[in-house]
This record gives C-alpha cells, sequence and structure tokens, in this order.
C-alpha cells in the first residue's frame, strides 16, 4: 500500500487541474453540437470565476458562489446567443468579443478582491468511505463541483446517445434546414445549447477561484477556456473522449509544477509553456486526419441560421 | 413584432453608419452605468474622451498609442476578409519585439545607423516566423488556426519572461526582470520634440495605404476577397487557398511583429515582461471597427488608442480602474456587431406576409 500512497497527492491534483477543463469543455460540446461556435469560453469563465468569488465571499456560502458563476456566465453566452442566433453575427467575431469583454469585466469587478483569501469548497465526506486508503480520498473526498463535472459528462452522454431531445439537437446541427422544415425549433435548440454552454463556462470559472486556487487574480484562467474549445476538437465531439482529454491536460499541467521537485531544472517559463504546446500538438495530431474531422464535425458549426418562413 | 429581413443588396451606408451608431451606443451605455454607479456622467466622459487629448502631449500619445493597432490591424483586416482568423497577433508582436530588441541588446554599444533598420527587419522576421507556425501547421495538417496562434501567444510572451528574467537581463539593472536601455542608435526616430510620437506612425500609415492598394488593385488582393466571400467559388476559379493562407499570415504575422519592435524600439527603449496592453487582441477590433478595410482602420485605430488614454485618465481623475478600457473595447465591439445585421437586414415591424401562392 504504502507504495501507491505517494500517489494519492498527485491523483488529488491532478483531478483539481482537469475538472474546470472537462466543465467548461462539456458545456462547449453542448454548443457545438447544435452548429454554435462559441469562442468566448474564456470569457464566460473569467466572468463566472469573479462572480462566483464576489458571491461566496459576500454571503459566505460556496453554494450560493457556485450558482452566481453559472448565472454569469450563462448570461454572457445570452449575448452571444442574441447577436449571432437573433442578428446573425459572425460567430467567430462575437466569440471574440466575448473574450475580450469578459477579461475586462472581471478586472473591473474583481479590482476589489485582489489580495483577498477565501475558505476552498468543503470536501463532501461520506462517512467510512472517505477514510479508505487511497480509493477514499480520491473517489469520496472530492468538492461538489469535481462531482459535478463527471456527473455533467455522463448526463450529456446520456442525452445525446439516448433521448429525442439529443437526437434533435444533433440533428439541428447537423442539418438545421432540414431540422426545420420537419417542425423543429432550431433557433431555440441553439439557444438552449449556448446558454448550457455559457452555465457550464461560469461553473468551470467558479471552480478555479472557489477551489482551484480560492482567490481572485486577473486573468486566473490562463487560456483554459481555449484549451477547453481545443478538447471539443481533440474529442471529435464526442463526449467519453473529453473525459480522456481534459484529464490528461490535467496531468500535463500537474506534471509542470511537479518536474521541479523530481529535480528537472527548466526555467519555469518553459515548464509553464508546456500545456499551450500540448494543444497545439493535440489539434495537429487530430486535425490532420481531415476526413475524421469532416466526418464528426457538426456539419452547419459556425453557421448562421435563418428560417425562410 | 420586429423582424430583420434580407435586403437584396447589402446596404453602403449601414457600412459607414453601422461604427458610428456603434460607438454612439456604447457611449450612451456608459453614461447610463456611470449614473447607475453615483457618478456624474458628463464628468467621467470627460475625463475619459476629452480630457486625454486636450494637450499637445495628449495628441501625439493619441499617434503612439494608435501606430501599433494599426500597424495590426491592418494585417489583421487582410486577412479576416479572406477568413484567415489570425488571433495570435499578440504573440507574434511579442516575438518581434524580442527578434528586434535581441539585437539592439547584442550590439548594446553599436553606433551605427544600420542598427534600427536592421532591428525593424528582425521585428518583422520575428513575427513572421511565428506567424508561419500557425500557416504550417493549417496548409499542413489542418488544424485550426485560431486555436494554434492563440496559444502561441502564451509561449511568445512567456518565452520573452524568460528572456528578461534570465539570459537577457541587464547586469546592472539590480536584479530588476528588465533588459538593458538600448543605444540610441536602436531607438525609433521622433517626429516631434518633447513628445513620444515616432517614426512607427508614419510607417504604420504607409502599411495601411500600401495594403489598401493590394487589395483594391491587385490580381491577390482579388483572390483574397474572394476566399473570402466565397470559397467555393474561389476554388473553381482555381485559386491556390494555400498560398493565400500563408500570405495572409505572413502579411499580418510581419506588421505585428513590426509593430513589437516599433514598440521596445520606440516608446519603451528596453525589453520588459509586459511590452503591450493587449495590442493585438485590441487590434481585432480594430479591423472590424473599421469595417476590414485597410483606409478605415485608420481612424478605428486612432478611437481604439483614445480608449486606452481614456482608461489611464479615467483611473487618476475619477478613480475608475483601468479595466474599464477593456469594457468599453468588448461593448463597442458587441454594439458593431449587432448594428452590422442592419447593413445586411431591414427593420420590418408587424407580422410577416407569407409570399402568394397560386393554386395549381
Amino acid at each position: 500500500m504504502s507504495e501507491i500512497a505517494w500517489l494519492v497527492p498527485v491523483v488529488l491534483t491532478v483531478i483539481t487541474a482537469s475538472t474546470p477543463l472537462l466543465l467548461a469543455a462539456t458545456g462547449e460540446l453542448i454548443t457545438e453540437k447544435a452548429g454554435v461556435l462559441n469562442l468566448g469560453v474564456e470569457g464566460m469563465m473569467l466572468v463566472g470565476a469573479i462572480a462566483a468569488f464576489a458571491a461566496a465571499s459576500a454571503t459566505g456560502s460556496g453554494a450560493l458562489g457556485i450558482l452566481a458563476g453559472a448565472l454569469c456566465g450563462a448570461s454572457l453566452a445570452l449575448v452571444f446567443a442574441v447577436l449571432t442566433l437573433s442578428l446573425y453575427a459572425n460567430q467567430v467575431a462575437t466569440g471574440l468579443a466575448l473574450t475580450i469583454f469578459g477579461i475586462g469585466a472581471s478586472a473591473m469587478a474583481g479590482a476589489g478582491f485582489v489580495g483577498f483569501a477565501l475558505q476552498p469548497l468543503p470536501q463532501l465526506a461520506l462517512p467510512y468511505l472517505s477514510s479508505l486508503p487511497v480509493a477514499g480520498p480520491i473517489l469520496f473526498g472530492q468538492d461538489v463541483l469535481v462531482y459535478l463535472s463527471f456527473a455533467a459528462l455522463v448526463a450529456v452522454a446520456w442525452f445525446l446517445a439516448r433521448t429525442r431531445a439529443g437526437l434533435i439537437l444533433r440533428a439541428v446541427g447537423e442539418a438545421p434546414e432540414s431540422a426545420h422544415a420537419v417542425g423543429h425549433p432550431v433557433i431555440r435548440v441553439r439557444y438552449l445549447a449556448t446558454l448550457f454552454g455559457g452555465l457550464m463556462a461560469g461553473l468551470a470559472g467558479a471552480y478555479l477561484s472557489l477551489a482551484y486556487t480560492p482567490m481572485w487574480a486577473e486573468n486566473m484562467t490562463a487560456g483554459r477556456g481555449w484549451i477547453a474549445v481545443a478538447l471539443v476538437v481533440f474529442a471529435t465531439w464526442r463526449p467519453w473522449r473529453l473525459l480522456l482529454g481534459a484529464y490528461m491536460f490535467g496531468a500535463i499541467t500537474i506534471l509542470q509544477l511537479h518536474a521541479q521537485g523530481a529535480g528537472i531544472h527548466l526555467p519555469s517559463q518553459f515548464l509553464s509553456m508546456l500545456p499551450y504546446l500540448a494543444t497545439i500538438l493535440v489539434l495537429v495530431l487530430i486535425s490532420r486526419d481531415r476526413a475524421k474531422i469532416r466526418l464528426n464535425a457538426p456539419a452547419s458549426i459556425g453557421r448562421a441560421f435563418r428560417a425562410e418562413h | 413584432m420586429i423582424r430583420l429581413e434580407p435586403r437584396r443588396q447589402h446596404s453602403t451606408l449601414m457600412v459607414y453608419l453601422a461604427p458610428v451608431l456603434a460607438v454612439g451606443l456604447t457611449l450612451l451605455l456608459g453614461i447610463a452605468a456611470f449614473s447607475l454607479m453615483g457618478k456624474d456622467p458628463l464628468a467621467v466622459l470627460h475625463a475619459f474622451f476629452v480630457e486625454p487629448v486636450s494637450t499637445r502631449y495628449g495628441l501625439t500619445e493619441l499617434g503612439v498609442k494608435a501606430a501599433p493597432l494599426i500597424l495590426i490591424a491592418v494585417g489583421l483586416a487582410v486577412g479576416f476578409r479572406a477568413n484567415v482568423w489570425n488571433i495570435g497577433a499578440e504573440g507574434q508582436l511579442t516575438v518581434g519585439a524580442i527578434a528586434g530588441g535581441g539585437i539592439a541588446i547584442y550590439f548594446h554599444q553599436s553606433t551605427n545607423p544600420a542598427l534600427l533598420p536592421a532591428m525593424l527587419v528582425a521585428g518583422a522576421g520575428g513575427g513572421m516566423l511565428w506567424a508561419a507556425v500557425p500557416a504550417w501547421l493549417k496548409t499542413r495538417f489542418n488544424a485550426n488556426e485560431i486555436l494554434t496562434s492563440l496559444m502561441l501567444s502564451y509561449v511568445a510572451v512567456l518565452l520573452l519572461s524568460y528572456l528578461v528574467h534570465g539570459p537577457w537581463r541587464d547586469p546592472a539593472g539590480y536584479n530588476f526582470p528588465e533588459s538593458r536601455i538600448f543605444p540610441a542608435a536602436g531607438t525609433m526616430p521622433l517626429l516631434l520634440a518633447e513628445s513620444r510620437l515616432h517614426l512607427g506612425l508614419v510607417l504604420a500609415l504607409l502599411a495601411a495605404f500600401g495594403c489598401w492598394l493590394l487589395l483594391a488593385k491587385a490580381f491577390l488582393g482579388f483572390q483574397l476577397r474572394v476566399i473570402g466571400l466565397s470559397p467555393r467559388a474561389a476554388r473553381y476559379a482555381g485559386f491556390s487557398e494555400r498560398r493565400l493562407i500563408w500570405f495572409a499570415l505572413m502579411l499580418s504575422g510581419g506588421l505585428a511583429g513590426f509593430a513589437g519592435v516599433s514598440e521596445v524600439a520606440g516608446p519603451i527603449g528596453q525589453l520588459l515582461p509586459t511590452i503591450s496592453p493587449g495590442y493585438g487582441f485590441t487590434a481585432i477590433i480594430v479591423a472590424f471597427l473599421g469595417r476590414l478595410h485597410p483606409l478605415g482602420v485608420i481612424p478605428a485605430g486612432l478611437v481604439m488608442a483614445l480608449t486606452y488614454l481614456g482608461g489611464e485618465a479615467a483611473q487618476i481623475t475619477v478613480g475608475l480602474p483601468a479595466a474599464v478600457t477593456g469594457i468599453f473595447q468588448g461593448v463597442l465591439l458587441f454594439f458593431l456587431l449587432a448594428c452590422d445585421a442592419l447593413t445586411y437586414y431591414r427593420l420590418r415591424f408587424g407580422r410577416p406576409t407569407l409570399p402568394e401562392r397560386h393554386a395549381t
């Protein structure tokens, strides 16, 4: 047992580094499956992070913090939805606007919170189970958002593969004209999918500022929103591969922290480059197979839909 | 009920009116927001938009901030037209500054007048090199240039941080993460005495004009526009998509790198861990505000430069955080994208009328 005991803290930190990626990428997956490309994940995460931090420090309640993060992420997604779905604005440009706005708005709202610390989200301890060796702290000693990230992924996988509503969502993403012709409300489905993406990005931000590092710092997402977008491509729009990707990236993030402890004396800046370089690498590995991307990407992704009648 | 009905032909008037409308709406929203915050909105707007440019020095600072924005946005505008989304200009700017700045640091005792030209060429080359990566990954491996160029921005900023904390740190700099001050031969000539306005602005205007000629007069510019409007038509016509992707990224990367070296050889005068307040990202807004037109980018660059000056001034005079600049820029782009709907659609009130059906 003692040989693997050292693994426990490593696995625990990998989970904390992976959870925000998994939350945000699960949301973006649903958005993209409906044919909407929202590149504003980074901005929605930042706004979610500061909203959660502000609400939690004002009320002392982590639950209210989580709620505030999710709602603010979703409201930013609503702005995106109105612009792209009702006013037919370019989705790439609007996503970039969302990120630029999110960086500014979160920095402004967070100006008064820099330097404050917060109690991290409590671990949901289960009697007996949590005190099991090794499996206890890993499986039964996490905070609510970690469990939620898994629950959301399972729910999304089931929703897309097994439910009628999931089928409609995929139809809207693949062939909006046909979906419209058989009477499905394309725009309404896309609104809901976009809002869900924002909600999950907000939760991802809340996880960063409430659990990962329980404090607020400007730009604290450090590109995680963009990595989440890349993960959806890496997963070729399939939920289970999202789990693999998110945990792989979580592990890379942690690798860089542990590398210095393990006696690898690279300057810290080079180690910090790892997640970004890894993102480029996996994008290249996945995208080089053009046929695979074309088969798996929602066919109407990024294209505006306008009902003729 | 309000609906959007497609126009037969897009409205030329709205193309030019939309940015004006967007600025106006942003100001109105600002007035409402500041009133709610209990601040005198007119005083804030005055502090933000009038005070910074009410002195000669303020006006020259407008040019200092507008120069990098125009340089970068001109390149981006050309690319965006061809649906090449280089959003990593911040990284290309940083690598340009590293490449040009490296020469100044290596030859810090030089008085050779060729030093500055060499730095500028190296800066543009550095930016092109950094943009060549997404170009190569896109054309060779089909990797999305949005994500790769953005990821490389983080890498570039970390690289600069490593250099000024490590090998390029000023040996006489008391351990501050700063490089040597560049020698006089490696700094941009000033346009006006007692200001920081440097040659970069002139070069930015020349770049804008040059790109306008390219788009309006050259066959390559025509190909770029066609590929943006209809990739399929471009393929049928036999235009090489690969070549246009390379061209768009080399142009925007080179101009961003040039902007980076102009900044460190101009108003900054050395390498620092942070050399840009997000010019590479703001330039995206400048490109859209300037209607993706190389000449339109010039007034748009001046407007966005004003938001930087205003943010700094509002911090001092009315006690707003500097981040208000980012909010202003983001909201402006939101309104602009919303107003653009009116370019291609007209507002219709009332219920839609179904086209008449003829009995068969």
